[in-house]
């Protein structure tokens, strides 16, 4: 009966949700996506996705260890899940050393001169692809096809628009839709992801599969995704309803470029969307409706990177007026 | 006919490990000594009325709680009162108690010893809620707020429902479903003892569903008592919280700073209720409880009857002993109850289990980063944030943290649960109502 007791305060059990656990969760939910843009655009997929997450891991270890002299944390799986998301977000074009620029950016810039994991105040891969975006302006908008070819290396394939952009020149020209509607892919074929695009974006399938396991593991809240693609689709269909010649169908743009991406896997970014339930729905509905404004109205033929960046810098103050529903606020019988 | 309630907002869902549900209450073999702490109740510790040397009987009283907020306090023993002095806390703190030295075990002859039941109610309201305070009877599930004080209705304010707690929410405890499976019947009598006291037409019993046969027993009893409903609740955390249960049960939100009364209910644990019956019914003071001695270490876990003031020691000896990687031992459950730091804490009246945790149960993961998952805001039955509520008390921003309703956080601890930073938010939020109750006092005078 001698023996030492530990005494802290309650409660004096945990849940078994630790950081390592959501994160190398999201890594697992990113697997689906990581083998679809490996069957479309091949080898050289499978290599920009393990040389942006190596350089996001090496960036974080190096600034912590030697910069900011702490005990490194890159085991917590968190600079993977940016190095995926990064390299899913940008062309099969771009060379591996602007993969690593944009690491070092999301990494470096975005994510440690703030303070770390959950101090963030925009999504860093998607700081790194703006910031690749600018910087890198031909590859970044050279879009390889899936054709032949699947296991190599180079970038040797057919190159040309994406889906997104071919709409955008018609509409920027005055051609009907109806007119390049050979050159367009069908809902299938958008939802399977043969098509050209991002490396992660092409295949809404695999986005849902890896979303259907994050929900299952609660590790995102369902109402991001839902109201980010039910604005989308709200507005593109007005637009579509009034003018189908000028507009694509509310779906095609669920399905085309970074919307499913982006609104399963960078609007539910825990660190840079906000805090309440009604928050949440405020961001994603404000996401939703700046990747529609951009894409019908903007000179971009995508919207969705900026969209959820823009929507990140209003987060504090969403986290400041829409706070959770108060128990004992409400009707008392 | 049972239907399933809940509570609105947040909650968790800890494992439940019920261990010792299955285990009949059994009396624990008296101590050789007790410590009877004179405050073990919220509110003002009873003033000692023996001396050291006196001769006392089981229910011979020994403290009188003269404040308007306090218990008296009964000798839970025969025997000779050896100090008057001081005993630590669960808490840690040394607090008057009056130590008693056991010899046989002779009860006061006033009190009705006899097992059978006693259905018929002769009591008056007054009479009952005098007799509760003289009884020394407090809250049993925990927190042991003087019982009577809920009985004296302010003027103006309406009750019309009386609200028995069988939820028993705390993962481990299992002392309130035993005794509504073995006192059933005892219970019931209680609440008609309560509900007549209030003079109200109705009771509700609610009982998570964990409990099937703890909510078939007691449901197949009410029958006869036709004032007493009884509610089978989803099994989440904190559903056994006062605000909690009302909403659930009746769909009644209790503001923040005001009481059950504030919405017409009072509400008491079952183990009040049984309290309650042995006090009017029986003449019996409040001197023992039936305490959940549980942990996966302990071979002969159990439910086990303990007189007020028995050491812990002796009850975990009972149980199986400590076993060498021991590192926790907790009065109450795991969400709630306090980790001790000796084991010759004396049970109190508001002991509802005494836990053992081993290394591995009790080890803390390294505090990280908050990645601002706003799990901790999900899982508020409040609807607080105690991510910001942390953030404010480090920086010492008491006001902020005022404005910001810290003061109606129930301490429940399922956002630390919940957090996978393992940050440590219900401190911080502990700390912070202190303070913000200190600025309140110090700008008030």
């Amino acid at each position: 009966m001698s023996q030492t007791l530990v005494v802290s305060g309650s409660p004096h059990v945990k849940s078994e949700h630790t950081v390592r656990s959501i994160m190398w969760g999201v890594v697992i939910a990113l697997l689906p996506v990581f083998a679809a843009s490996a069957l479309v655009f091949g080898v050289r997929a499978i290599m920009a996705v393990l040389v942006t997450s190596a350089a996001c891991v090496a960036t974080e270890y190096v600034i912590q260890r030697f910069f900011l002299r702490q005990q490194p944390t890159v085991d917590d799986g968190s600079a993977v899940v940016t190095g995926m998301l990064l390299a899913f977000n940008v062309s099969i074009a771009v060379p591996m050393w602007q993969l690593v620029v944009g690491a070092v950016v999301a990494i470096g810039v975005a994510k440690m001169a703030f303070g770390g994991i959950g101090t963030n105040p925009f999504n860093p891969a998607l700081i790194g692809r703006a910031f690749m975006t600018v910087s890198f302006p031909v590859h970044m908008n050279t879009w390889a096809f899936p054709r032949e070819q699947l296991v190599s290396l180079g970038v040797d394939r057919p190159t040309g628009a994406t889906p997104l952009g071919k709409i955008a020149d018609a509409l920027e020209l005055g051609e009907p839709l109806s007119a390049i509607a050979a050159e367009l892919p069908s809902h299938t074929e958008l939802f399977l992801g043969t098509i050209g695009g991002s490396m992660g974006e092409v295949s809404a399938l695999a986005v849902l599969i890896g979303g259907a396991y994050m929900l299952y593991r609660r590790l995102i809240p369902l109402e991001t995704p839902v109201v980010f693609l039910g604005t989308l689709a709200l507005i593109t269909g007005v637009f579509w309803l009034f003018d189908p010649e000028s507009y694509a169908d509310p779906l095609f743009h669920i399905l085309a470029g970074g919307a499913m991406l982006g609104s399963w896997f960078m609007a539910t970014d825990m660190a840079t969307s906000p805090m309440s339930r009604n928050g949440r729905i405020l961001f994603a509905a404000g996401c939703g409706l700046l990747t529609a404004v951009i894409r019908l109205l903007g000179g971009f033929p995508e919207g969705v990177t900026y969209a959820i960046l823009i929507m990140n810098a209003f987060v504090p103050l969403i986290d400041n007026k829409l706070r959770p529903p108060r128990f004992g606020k409400g009707a008392v019988s | 006919m049972v239907t399933v309630k809940t509570f609105p907002m947040g909650g968790v869902h800890p494992p439940e490990n019920k261990l010792t549900a299955d285990s009949p209450i059994q009396a624990l073999d008296l101590p050789d000594e007790v410590s009877i702490l004179l405050g073990q109740h919220i509110g003002a510790p009873a003033e000692p009325v023996v001396q050291k040397g006196d001769k006392v009987k089981v229910g011979t009283l020994i403290g009188e709680g003269k404040a308007f907020i306090s218990a008296n306090v009964h000798s839970t023993v025969s025997g000779t009162v050896k100090r008057v002095d001081e005993a630590l806390d669960a808490a840690g703190f040394r607090k008057p108690a009056v130590v008693i030295a056991v010899e046989g075990d002779e009860w006061e002859v006033h009190i009705d010893r006899s097992p059978d039941l006693v259905t018929e109610i002769t009591a008056t309201p007054e009479e009952i809620v005098d007799r509760i305070k003289t009884a020394g009877i407090v809250g049993m599930g925990g927190a042991a707020f003087p019982t009577n004080v809920k009985y004296m209705v302010p003027e103006g304010k309406q009750v019309d429902t009386l609200v028995i707690n069988g939820v028993e929410c705390e993962p481990y405890l299992t002392a309130d479903h035993r005794l509504m499976l073995e006192h059933t019947d005892e219970i019931l009598v209680g609440i008609e003892v309560l509900r007549k006291a209030l003079r109200v037409d109705r009771a509700v019993i609610g009982i998570e569903l964990n409990k099937p046969d703890a909510i078939e027993a007691m449901t197949q009893s009410a029958a006869r008592f036709p004032n007493i409903e009884v509610y089978g609740l989803k099994v989440q955390y904190p559903q056994g919280a006062e605000k909690q249960l009302i909403k659930a049960i009746l769909d009644r939100e209790v503001p923040g700073g005001k009481l059950p009364l504030d919405v017409g209910c009072v509400v008491n644990n079952v183990g009040t209720a049984l309290a309650a019956y042995h006090d009017i019914q029986k003449n019996r003071p409040l001197i023992d409880r039936v305490v959940t001695v549980t942990g996966t270490s302990l071979p002969n876990r159990g439910n086990f009857l303990i007189r007020v003031g028995t050491p812990f020691a002796r009850a975990i000896e009972a149980a199986g002993g400590m076993a060498d990687d021991v590192a926790k031992v907790i009065a109450g459950g795991p969400m709630m109850g306090k980790a001790v730091p000796d084991l010759n804490v004396p049970v109190t009246k508001g002991t509802s289990g005494i836990l053992l945790l081993t290394k591995a149960e009790a080890e803390q993961r390294e505090t990280v980063p908050c990645i601002r998952c706003s799990k901790c805001v999900e899982v508020c039955p409040v609807g607080l944030e105690p991510y910001l509520l942390e953030k404010l008390a480090r920086v010492e921003y008491w006001e902020q943290s005022d404005e910001h309703d810290v003061l109606d956080c129930i301490e429940c601890g399922s956002c630390t649960y919940i957090c996978p930073s393992n940050r440590p938010l219900l401190d911080y939020i502990k700390l912070s109502k202190v303070k913000v109750h200190e600025m309140r006092r110090a700008s008030a005078s």
